[in-house]
């Protein structure tokens, strides 16, 4: 029978490529895991829940990272209230208002190149300009201001891929019941694109977790808590990456491995915080 | 051409209209032919030919419905479609009658009566010219010819009553001939049946023509 | 019988593309009329002139006269949101908003003011009895609209169009992503509707402008070629390029 469908030919090329695929992805999931795994192995032994209630001063004869923590938290939240609504906002105009497409492409390309900049020159410009020349010092608000620059991208370019994505049938569908642009925007657009909007807000707070080299010459490195909640934002305070990179420059490994530890916690939770926000708010499913 | 599919059904349907309307074309002439010349094998003839007539008809209602379900025709489509569907009930009529004059004519034993009433003659020549022509009309789309044609119906009324009053005129002299006048009158009134039909034709050619029937649209 | 909608010499620019011809054209009220034309012939755009939808697009000039009701819809004074109250729109895609089936419907009340909860209830739930879905739906308003099926999430954007209490009805190929029976439905609720509204319909489907329009108008590129009614367009056709057209003779 020279008509069969029955004999089953091995492509050669065909299985090369496919292993190839197979182990990239394992070696991708292989190497987070030894990361997490020897953090994990230097961290625990090392952790003592005290290092995060308690700030380090040699009078009290205390070692801890709650400074750290709070400062982190207090950089993530002010810069996110400078860039979101800059960000968002910059991102509907460009997608939804203007009509002038070699605008839109150039914004577009600035956008791609401020991403790519190396986060040290965001420092060396947040340094020189919101610290010198705005006489904001080294201070949590030069900091966030500095990181707010450097995340915009993220937040700009992840809501306009959302705005994108939201069917241009939603928008005929409100115009063509008579709705404004602005009342089509909030009730139909934004509802819609929340989930890609929270997802850009959520990597841009990982970018900020983790950077160092944009806050070291920004808001400085000071680990000692607020006294003022308001007033917290004109004094300068060190992160835990901040933190982190001193520990290792003086070679207390212990310490380093902790606040190692405390990140790695904090990135999974927010990565996990924004699979479940995207979810919940995910109003594009047909389920109930 | 996208509907090359129903251009094809749609040809195949008037290939055998036009089949038919040869046969009906033939039915009456022999008719006429076997009235005049007493030929008993002619108008046997006739009647057999009748079941292909009324064979060709079914196979044209056929395609016709076949065309109606698969290809929901409109405009001359339709119009072409929905004539077909009407003209060959005429034309079917037409082929039975002159059957049933046929059927007369070998009944009729006393040929030499055949020739008494001379309009009966002139109604089959009248007949033959009416079937021809509006058969003609319709395969031209001549609405004009058609409509001189439907006039020849008047003419075809006139002699009809001129061969009642022959009738009447041979009953009242004869006595013996009674089953024979019947006979004549029955043949005069199957020609006059078939100018009927005829005009039903032209009608429907007008229909194709314009979407009107007797000036009411019917589309 | 009442034209609701008078088109004059319309003329229409997308950039250098002439899409519409002086066209000229009159919707009468109460009556279904249907755009029929091959892709491109203009059909959508005249139609989505007809309440301003071609705002929207870049670089278009609009050169002519839309009647509506006495009144001119490309005069400046003109308030497109009341526009569109009066003048509704049908899109070809289902197009209901990931949100509940009570919300889609009360989406446009909320636009023009209503807020009051059981004047709401009241339109939504009309709203849906005219679209002939209230059945289907009735036990399931808060739940997503996106879980219905095709058809019912077209007959949802038709509740959703009459909810504002529009004059006019405008549906762009509604039935197009349709299948048959969903397709029977909609047209059906079409000649419901038409008692109350005035429906201009842009179809491909060529069977369903001869079932339920009253008036039918043939457009070819960017010219409106015949126009009457939908009897005389399928059955007698005066031009021989919407003969060719709907008898499927064409090019």
């Amino acid at each position: 029978m020279n008509n069969t469908i029955l004999e089953k030919k091995k492509r050669v090329s065909d299985q090369i490529l496919y292993a190839l695929i197979q182990l990239s992805s394992f070696l991708s999931i292989f190497i987070l895991l030894v990361i997490i795994g020897y953090i994990l192995y230097r961290g625990i032994p090392a952790f003592d829940f005290s290092y995060l209630v308690n700030t380090t001063s040699i009078i009290n004869d205390t070692v801890g990272i709650l400074p750290n923590i709070v400062n982190t938290l207090y950089i993530v939240i002010v810069t996110l209230l400078i860039a979101c609504p800059i960000g968002i906002g910059g991102a509907i105009y460009l997608n939804e208002y203007t009509k002038n497409k070699k605008f839109v492409s150039i914004i577009s390309f600035t956008t791609e190149v401020l991403a790519g900049i190396p986060s040290i020159i965001y420092g060396l410009f947040g340094m020189l300009f919101f610290g010198s020349f705005c006489h904001l010092n080294f201070s949590i608000l030069t900091g966030s201001l500095t990181l707010a620059i450097m995340i915009l991208p993220i937040i700009s370019r992840n809501t306009q891929t959302a705005l994108e994505c939201v069917p241009k049938s939603y928008r005929e569908a409100a115009l063509g019941i008579g709705a404004t642009k602005w009342y089509m925007i909030r009730t139909v657009l934004l509802p819609s694109a929340i989930p890609g909007i929270l997802t850009g807000v959520i990597l841009a707070m990982g970018r900020i977790v983790a950077e160092s080299a944009a806050l070291l010459f920004t808001a400085g490195s000071v680990a000692i808590l607020p006294t003022n909640i308001f007033g917290h934002l004109l004094s300068s305070g060190g992160t835990l990456t901040i933190q982190l990179y001193l520990e290792m420059a003086k070679g207390n490994y212990e310490v380093s491995f902790v606040i190692a530890l405390v990140l790695v916690v904090i990135v999974l939770g927010l990565n996990m915080l924004a699979k479940w926000i995207s979810r919940r708010f995910d109003v594009n499913k047909g389920d109930n | 051409m996208p509907r090359s599919q129903f251009d094809q059904e749609l040809n195949k349907m008037h290939v055998d209209l036009d089949r038919m309307c040869h046969l009906v074309v033939l039915a009456i002439e022999n008719c006429v032919t076997a009235f005049r010349e007493q030929d008993y094998e002619l108008a046997r003839d006739i009647i057999h030919g009748d079941k292909q007539i009324n064979d060709v008809e079914r196979s044209i209602e056929a395609k016709c419905l076949s065309l109606i379900l698969k290809q929901q025709p409109v405009a001359s489509d339709l119009r072409d479609v929905s004539t077909a569907l009407k003209v060959v009930t005429d034309l079917e009529r037409i082929g039975d009658q002159s059957a049933d004059i046929a059927e007369l004519i070998l009944e009729m034993k006393e040929m030499d009566s055949f020739l008494m009433i001379g309009h009966i003659q002139d109604m089959a020549k009248i007949a033959t010219k009416m079937v021809k022509e509006a058969l003609d009309a319709f395969h031209q789309h001549d609405l004009k010819h058609a409509l001189e044609v439907k006039k020849m119906d008047i003419k075809m009324d006139e002699l009809f009553d001129q061969v009642k009053e022959d009738i009447i005129q041979m009953i009242k002299e004869s006595n013996d001939k009674g089953d024979l006048t019947i006979n004549f009158l029955m043949i005069a009134k199957y020609f006059e049946r078939i100018g009927d039909h005829v005009v039903n034709i032209c009608e429907w050619i007008e229909f194709n023509q314009t979407g009107k029937l007797n000036n009411t649209r019917l589309i | 019988m009442e034209n609701k909608i008078e088109a004059r010499h319309l003329n229409l620019y997308y950039g250098q593309k002439h899409a519409l011809k002086d066209v000229s054209l009159d919707i009468k009220e109460n009556k279904i009329t249907a755009f029929i034309g091959p892709s491109g012939c203009g059909k959508s755009t005249f139609l989505k002139t007809l309440n301003r939808m071609n705002d929207y697009v870049d670089n278009v000039k609009i050169e002519g006269d839309v009647i509506l009701d006495g009144e001119d819809i490309y005069d400046s004074r003109v308030d497109t949101t009341l526009l569109r109250k009066k003048v509704g729109m049908v899109f070809q895609q289902p197009n209901p908003f990931p949100m509940s089936i009570y919300d889609n419907v009360a989406y446009g009340p909320r636009i023009h003011g209503i807020k009051n909860k059981k004047q709401l209830d009241k339109i939504v739930e009309d709203s849906l009895k005219a679209a002939a879905l209230y059945d289907e739906v009735s036990d399931r308003l808060h739940s997503s609209a996106l879980g219905l099926s095709g058809g019912q999430q077209q007959r949802l954007c038709i509740a959703r169009a009459l909810a504002v209490q529009p004059e006019v009805i405008l549906l762009d190929e509604p039935t197009s992503a349709l299948d048959p029976i969903s397709t029977l439905k909609i047209e059906e609720l079409l000649l419901q509707l038409k008692d109350q509204y005035t429906i201009a319909i842009v179809t491909h489907n060529m069977q369903q402008a001869s079932r339920i329009a009253d008036y039918t108008a043939f457009f070819l590129v960017g010219e409106m070629v015949e126009y009457g009614p939908t009897k005389d367009v399928f059955g007698m056709p005066k031009d021989k390029r919407t003969e060719d057209y709907i008898t499927g003779r064409f090019g």
